[in-house]
């Protein structure tokens, strides 16, 4: 058993990552169970024989998939079969003490069963090499505890089982057998942890780290000295918390709370990730209400809304919350006069707060571009801006290396004991807690016992605080998640029985391309899809919006226009032409106009679009024949409407003409030279409904899906579950047909609810094959979700994926393929695009099958088109999707 | 309470802003390039058309017809036989079909009256009335001059004069300009607050913010002035570039007033843009969202479709959204020259939505941050 020891930040899990073959090599040399690395046809074969568990509590774990579907998914990445697969889940959940909870969601889980659960995903197929990256991370004293007994007894069962870790704690790592010290990328040193406790004369490792660690590192150094409280303990109540609850739905976040600090103090909580430390906290600054219980600053109860009290207070979250596009110095004085510092003082606080704590170097930069203990030290410098009284500080030391944290301490202790600063402290390092002048202890929630560090050690006859910390957890922890270590060893023997008689078993076969492996992405997919409601009511609600609002919104029929007469000759027959327009469905009419001001008025503010002016003397000049206009006035700011209004104008004063040249002319009229019939075939009504519902649902079975499945790989990467792609014998085509299996029966559905829609609510007749629709379908959402998935191999970020799909679908698919301009029409690049572009053969059999009539036979052209398109999408896909990180 | 903290804030926003490269150009894009392409792209309503001529009659007559197709509007005819018009309509190849009968053009000349068929794909709404209005004319000129050798009178005893006001060539490019402006003001506006809202959230800035002595509503109007400001400024200067001097788009009415329309309606939308991230966890649930509301209120506000032509239901829902609004006060001031006589009630009418979605996004948000946790 090896470990990598050193803070955060140093490389221990770039180098991990990298012999894993998570990441790819840019340089050098790895040799894992003899295989070099950098070979991709040599790590094909070290997928069966490495396992690798990330940083991060339950990292590469599905959050909203149970226990058991975790385990079994991984199970399936190794292609093996049902039997296989049962005996040897339940062989593990057993021996991890899992088995009561194998229906609970993994996000549910405490940090250290969380932990215990991807011990069980990475030991599913008997690796040779456990690589795990920091597994006890946040992880409360006793599971972690638990934990390494654990691995202990697995490794006794599994002999040949080798086991790299890297680890932030110094005291874990003394169970090692060999250590490598790591800094800035560089091994330190390397041995058992005795030689290495030997070579610098040093009794902890952590002493031990530090005197390896280079001079100019090492010089500023002091080990933190805490002078002892002076405050008597009947000094000022600064903070007070009485029965502090705080529930989340069913969730207890924490429990009955109690306890005080008192002005001066330095007051530490300590605890696993989760336990309910962040959110005491956050109630304490207002941030937070709480269910029940009362919380007092400064005597008085707390009031969210009561600035007085805000400007008294200092807070430092976990994540140091400074702008990062603000500058050092801008941070400061932002920070200054939002506090309302009066403003002649700022410059000089700011000044004052660059010096003490050693920034003038970096006041002109960015945070984000600054090492994390400087950020550390401005983000205390912004706290303490206005002078607080009280400072409450959440993990500020939390991935800060062993010499940052220690002068952090003594910038401490120097408010506290220097300006009777009160301090209220979160941690997860137990040698920090030790340096608090009274230490709450922290579980699930709950204060465990609130005394003096040392007292605390006292009560329970022990020398460490750790120690202390196991034997209280012990007491409160429910049978059921303690082991004997019995238990265990019998757990394990029995899987190891098992598996002699199965030794044949086909772990370690390889087999060039399985469906299991597939159907393993697909089935959790589906899990996941089911269970994130936003996504499921986007996919199908969403559409369903989006056709709505597309079928009425990009209306082309012009109807209702409005119009007014201005009527200068006041006869019959001028009534009778604006009959004559009133009467047709495109005009409604509104109160007459009487004069050229009023025109103006009404057409200027868009009541009218049109207003008819006939002329004086309109009925006389018609009788005597004589020359005389109607005039027209439309509305041309819309210029599109303003077409159609001219030709319905035109068409209407014609046909006005017509039936008085019958009803007037007394003279008999040749018959014209010659007649055009005019055809409109496929919708004689020529309504625009007609025309673009089947045009619609083309363009939302390529927006929607083809966005999903690109979310769906982008999420992965950003979430980390890559990881599994990069690590496991799952082939490219495996993972790329895999993810697209769901999204493809989704949008068949969504397919199936737009078709009816179509139908039902919108009246769009279906005269061609249904089947013909339905099979084009099916081919056109292959392209759509390859689309998304193609996509996809270029982007990091959920954002990026989201905005880039909008981008590359929507213009291709409303511009280029035939929804407004026939294809045919369109000229340079979009006209070859559209050729091209998948939505162009699809639109041509919606509009065939829905209005056209139109089946398979005639339709050929286009569905092998989308046959094409589908498959070279995926193979694309598979040639630039990259099975390691880059 | 300090007003001061908002312009602290609302210039720390200004700042953050100036550091995203990315947003920088995405606006640069919006307010220039997508502009000018928008309003020059928007194709002529019949853009070379696709028509087909089946000629059973091959006389000079027919030729003639024949070669009266021409681009702009249409593409050069197909001359396809009768057979093949069907499949060619089937399949999407052509958009009109025209069919010319054995012994056309002597039947004319006999008197005889003979007709003509013109088949057109009316599921291509856009070209199908339009392009058959001109099919028609153009082979009735085509007809009357082979006869007459002179164009025909097309209007009978009475004239019919036609004027189009406020823009008299009926040119699209004056429209596409400035809806593409209202259409970016809207996006950016609630782009901008949302996502840096939910930005500082991710990064556990406001939460930050929340322990200083500074209030929910000041955080609030920190960003809309803030990014209201910059949508505004942005905007009156495409619209006199780009718009007034690339485009050459005589715009009426006053600016000042424009302006002012415009500063309500990112009142409105900016809050708009918070309300939504309240709403959404994180940015891709937002970037969802954003979809989800964008698109009604661009498609169905009237400026792309006309709203007269929408159904009751709709206009009556879409009186709700600050985009119906501001599409009118646009239309009015910039096209037709309204003033605020004309245009007061839509002025109110942003007001009171922009107030209440304010109001109803600082509910939210207080509330958002109590769960944030």
């Amino acid at each position: 058993m090896a470990g990598l020891i050193g803070p955060d930040g140093v490389g221990k899990s770039s180098l991990l990552a990298l012999a894993s073959g998570a990441r790819r090599l840019q340089s050098g040399e790895i040799k894992i169970l003899g295989t070099n690395v950098a070979r991709a046809a040599d790590r094909r074969a070290l997928w069966q024989r490495v396992a690798y568990m990330p940083q991060g509590l339950g990292k590469n774990l599905y959050p909203t998939l149970s226990v058991y579907d975790n385990v079994n998914f991984f199970a399936r990445l190794f292609d093996q079969s049902t039997q296989e697969r049962e005996w040897r889940i339940a062989a593990l959940l057993k021996a991890t003490q899992l088995a009561a909870f194998r229906d609970r969601p993994a996000g549910k889980l405490s940090g250290g069963m969380k932990q215990k659960l991807g011990l069980c995903c990475a030991l599913i197929h008997d690796p040779d090499l456990l690589i795990l990256d920091e597994p006890t991370t946040g992880v409360d004293p006793l599971s972690r505890r638990q934990f390494w007994d654990l691995l202990d007894s697995i490794r006794q069962v599994r002999v040949g089982l080798s086991v790299v870790v890297a680890t932030a704690y110094m005291e874990e790592a003394d169970r090692f057998d060999w250590l490598a010290a790591m800094d800035a990328g560089k091994v330190l040193a390397t041995g058992a942890p005795d030689e290495l406790r030997a070579l610098t004369r040093t009794e902890s490792l952590e002493q031990t780290f530090v005197a390896l660690l280079p001079e100019a590192k090492r010089r500023d150094r002091q080990p933190a000295e805490v002078p002892t409280h002076s405050a008597k303990h009947d000094g000022e109540v600064v903070i007070e918390a009485r029965g502090l609850s705080r529930r989340f739905g069913d969730f207890v976040a924490v429990d009955a709370v109690s306890f005080e600090i008192r002005r001066g103090e330095i007051f530490g909580f300590i605890g696993s990730n989760g336990c309910g430390k962040t959110t005491t906290m956050k109630i304490l600054t207002g941030l937070l209400p709480a269910s029940e219980g009362t919380a007092r600053l400064f005597g008085q109860p707390l009031n969210a809304r009561d600035m007085q009290v805000r400007s008294r207070v200092g807070y430092m979250s976990q994540s140091f919350s400074l702008y990062g596009e603000l500058s050092v110095e801008q941070n400061l004085s932002l920070h200054a006069r939002l506090f309302n510092v009066p403003s002649a003082e700022i410059d000089a606080r700011v000044e004052e707060l660059i010096a003490r704590f050693d920034l003038h170097a970096a006041r002109n930069q960015m945070p984000p571009e600054l090492p994390l203990g400087q950020r550390q030290r401005l983000s205390l410098a912004v706290a303490l801006i206005h002078r607080p009284e009280v400072l409450i500080l959440d993990e500020p030391t939390s991935g800060v290396d062993p010499v940052a944290r220690d002068q952090f301490w003594s910038h401490l202790v120097e408010l506290a004991r220097g300006s009777g600063v009160t301090i209220f402290i979160s941690t997860h390092f137990m040698n920090e807690a030790a340096r608090c002048d009274r230490l709450a202890l922290m579980h699930a929630g709950r204060v465990l016992t609130v005394d003096h560090p040392k007292a605390i050690c006292e009560a329970r006859d022990t020398d460490s605080l750790e120690q202390a910390f196991v034997d209280h957890l012990l007491e409160v922890t429910d049978e059921a998640e303690v082991a004997g270590k019995d238990e265990i060893e019998a757990a394990v023997t029995e899987r190891g029985a098992h598996e002699e008689r199965a030794s044949a078993s086909s772990t370690g076969q390889r087999r060039w391309f399985s469906g299991r492996r597939l159907l393993a992405y697909s089935r959790r997919e589906a899990l996941e899809l089911v269970r994130d409601p936003i996504r499921m009511t986007l996919a199908l609600v969403g559409t369903v919006i989006l056709m709505l609002v597309m079928a009425y919104g990009i209306t082309l029929d012009v109807e209702d226009l409005s119009f007014a007469v201005l009527d200068l000759d006041q006869t019959g027959l001028s009534r009778d032409y604006r009959l004559n327009l009133s009467g047709s469905r495109y005009f409604s009419e509104h109160e007459p106009v009487s004069s050229y001001a009023e025109l103006d008025a009404r057409m200027q503010n868009g009541e009218l679009s049109l207003v008819i002016e006939i002329p004086p003397g309109f009925a006389r000049d018609i009788k005597h024949g004589r020359p005389t206009a109607v005039g027209a006035w439309f509305d041309g700011s819309m210029p599109t409407r303003g077409e159609t209004i001219l030709g319905y104008v035109q068409g209407m004063h014609r046909q006005w003409l017509a039936i008085q040249a019958a009803q007037v002319s007394t003279a008999p009229r040749s018959p014209p030279a010659a007649a055009i019939e005019v055809r409109y075939r496929y919708n004689p009504n020529v309504e625009s409904l007609v025309a673009m519902v089947p045009a619609v649902i083309p363009l939302l079975l390529m927006l929607i899906p083809a966005m999903l499945a690109a979310l769906s790989v982008v999420r992965e990467k950003e979430l980390g579950s890559i990881i599994n792609f990069y690590v496991t014998p799952v082939k490219k085509i495996e993972f790329v047909l895999g993810k697209q299996l769901p999204y493809v029966v989704l949008a068949m559905g969504n397919f199936a609810l737009l078709t009816l829609l179509a139908v039902t609510l919108f009246g769009v007749p279906m005269k061609g094959s249904l089947l013909a629709l339905s099979v084009g379908a099916l081919l056109y959402v292959v392209c759509a979700t390859g689309l998304g998935l193609l996509i996809s191999t270029f982007m990091r970020s959920q954002t990026a994926a989201l905005f880039g799909t909008a981008v590359l679908t929507l213009l291709p698919a409303v511009q280029f393929s035939g929804m407004i301009d026939p294809v045919s029409s369109l000229e340079g690049a979009g006209r070859w695009i559209g050729l091209v572009y998948p939505t162009t053969h699809f639109l041509a059999i919606a509009r065939g099958t829905f209005s056209k009539a139109l089946g398979f036979a005639e339709l050929q052209s286009a569905f092998l088109a989308l046959a094409i398109a589908g498959p070279v999408l995926i193979a694309l896909t598979v040639a630039l999707l990259s099975k390691q990180e880059r | 309470m300090h007003v001061g903290n908002s312009v602290y804030l609302g210039i720390k926003e200004l700042r953050s802003l100036l550091r995203d490269p990315i947003m920088l150009v995405l606006i640069l894009y919006a307010f220039t390039y997508s502009i000018y392409t928008a309003a020059t792209a928007l194709p002529e309503t019949l853009n070379r058309a696709p028509i087909a001529v089946v000629d059973e009659d091959q006389s000079p007559l027919s030729a003639r017809i024949v070669g009266a197709f021409y681009p702009p509007f249409f593409i050069p005819p197909a001359l396809i036989g009768p057979k093949a018009m069907d499949a060619g309509l089937d399949a999407g190849n052509y958009t009109f079909a025209l069919h010319v009968p054995p012994n056309f053009q002597r039947d004319l000349l006999a008197g005889k009256s003979p007709e003509l068929q013109l088949n057109v794909d009316a599921t291509r709404m856009t070209q199908a009335f339009t392009g058959a209005g001109y099919i028609q004319a153009i082979v009735t000129e085509q007809i009357g001059e082979f006869i007459a050798g002179a164009p025909v009178q097309a209007n009978g005893p009475v004239g019919l004069a036609v004027r189009a006001r406020f823009n008299p060539e009926l040119e699209k490019s004056w429209f596409g300009g400035v809806m593409q402006i209202v259409n970016h003001v809207t996006m950016l506006s609630i782009v901008l607050t949302g996502a840096a809202l939910i930005r500082e959230r991710e990064h556990g800035t406001v939460e930050h913010l929340l322990v200083m002595p500074v209030t929910p509503a000041q955080i609030m109007l920190s960003k809309v002035w803030s990014m209201g400001l910059v949508v505004l400024v942005a905007t009156l200067v495409s619209l006199v570039t780009i718009v007034q001097w690339l485009l050459e788009v005589p715009l009426k009415g006053s600016l000042a007033l424009f302006a002012l329309a415009t500063g309500l309606h990112l009142f409105a939308t900016t809050s708009m843009g918070i309300w939504l991230a309240t709403l959404g966890r994180s940015m891709p649930q937002f970037g969802l969202l954003l979809m989800l509301v964008l698109l009604p209120l661009q498609m169905l506000s009237g400026g792309s479709t006309p709203r007269e032509s929408m159904p009751d239901l709709v206009q009556w829902i879409m009186l709700a959204a600050p985009t119906t609004h501001f599409v009118i006060i646009a239309q009015g001031i910039l096209f037709r020259g309204a003033g605020w006589l004309t245009l007061w009630p839509q002025l109110i009418a942003l007001t009171a939505i922009g107030s209440v979605l304010f109001v109803s996004a600082l509910v939210r948000f207080r509330r958002a941050i109590v769960t944030m946790a």
